[in-house]
């Protein structure tokens, strides 16, 4: 990378997503016990978390976190213990990344309503 | 006499373990036991040493698969019959025992471990307060002789080419708390650069290995808080 504080940068994004992370995942453990405590299915479900704008914002922030977070874990692992060459492991980040914010904020766009189709 | 047995690395990277029978005494180092090896049995082993008595630190060697100084490793207090001493890991192989640092010790120039001054000869000493903090987290880190154990010790290292290792970025914290240091932002950057000490586990490996008690992992972790400080901060260093 051209910039020498490149890799310094991304380590400062992996600890400070995990630190706003840190609270956000009791909460996201209190939603499924909340959200699963009789019926288990998707209807049943839905029917109590739709209602809730506060698990819009919760749960788009929370993807958006995730979606950093985990492609930079990942990309030191398939460096480290993979060998994967830095610019496969750039790549195949980015696009984990792309992935993680798709399919999590298409799960955020079905507890408001929208379809699960 | 009881005997020892002792498998010691024949060759370079390409090798093999070769068993020498050594006997067992009362009082006995791995490195007199290599000495016994290479004066009563072969003469071609080659290894290194200087001091015998742990101030040098040029005898490191894995025992056992632990790096270790060998002069001040009994062989009683490995508690096997069977000793198995290779060279230092993490570095590439000459002959023997015997690695070449020339790579880890261009890891410390890497680090950015050159001290630089605005003083001349004809200015006064610097007048440093052993009390202060800075220096108190200088001196705790100042010890460290080059020897190589804790390069050898470090998981990272082993994975990851380009990261500069526990000795040198224990070198360049010791640097950065150095008032009379005038090259502080350039230590900095080379310190959390790539290989800097974002790459560190803190798995602790360098710490347990340090024959005289050190903690470069501690000096890593300063290095990190102190980057993400100034990260944070808006600067660069």
């Amino acid at each position: 990378m051209p910039n020498p504080m490149f890799e310094m940068r991304l380590y400062l994004l992996q600890r400070l997503t995990a630190i706003l992370m840190l609270p956000m995942v009791i909460g996201h453990l209190a939603t499924i016990m909340y959200a699963t405590r009789s019926e288990l299915t998707a209807a049943s479900i839905l029917e109590r978390t739709q209602s809730s704008p506060w698990l819009v914002v919760f749960y788009t922030g929370f993807v958006i976190l995730v979606s950093i977070h985990a492609p930079l874990g990942l990309r030191k692992i398939m460096g480290e213990w993979l060998r994967v060459s830095p610019k496969l492991a750039n790549r195949i980040s980015v696009l984990l990344f792309l992935g993680f914010l798709g399919l999590g904020l298409r799960g955020v766009w079905a507890l408001t309503g929208g379809t699960m189709s | 006499m009881s005997h020892l047995t002792v498998r010691i690395w024949r060759g370079a990277d390409e090798g093999e373990f070769q068993d020498f029978s050594v006997p067992m005494r009362e009082n006995q180092t791995v490195l007199d036991v290599v000495s016994e090896v290479q004066r009563t049995q072969d003469q071609s082993l080659s290894y290194r040493f200087a001091c015998r008595v742990g101030v040098c630190g040029s005898c490191a060697m894995m025992v056992n698969g632990k790096p270790r100084w060998t002069c001040r490793t009994h062989i009683r207090s490995l508690k096997s019959s069977v000793v198995t001493i290779a060279p230092l890991r993490n570095m590439p192989r000459i002959k023997d025992l015997v690695t070449d640092m020339s790579g880890f010790i261009d890891k410390w120039g890497r680090a950015g471990n050159v001290f630089e001054s605005q003083r001349d000869r004809g200015d006064a000493p610097a007048l440093v307060d052993p009390s202060s903090p800075m220096r108190k987290v200088a001196d705790a880190a100042i010890e460290c002789i080059n020897c190589g154990v804790c390069h050898a010790a470090c998981d990272v290292v082993s994975w990851n080419d380009a990261y500069l290792g526990p000795a040198a970025l224990n070198r360049a914290w010791s640097l950065v708390n150095d008032e009379r240091h005038s090259g502080k932002k350039e230590t900095m950057m080379a310190a959390m650069g790539d290989g800097g000490c974002g790459n560190c586990h803190s798995q602790g490996n360098c710490m347990a290995a340090c024959p005289i008690g050190l903690s470069p992992t501690r000096s890593i972790a300063g290095l990190k808080k102190m980057s993400l400080m100034s990260l944070l901060g808006g600067s660069d260093a």
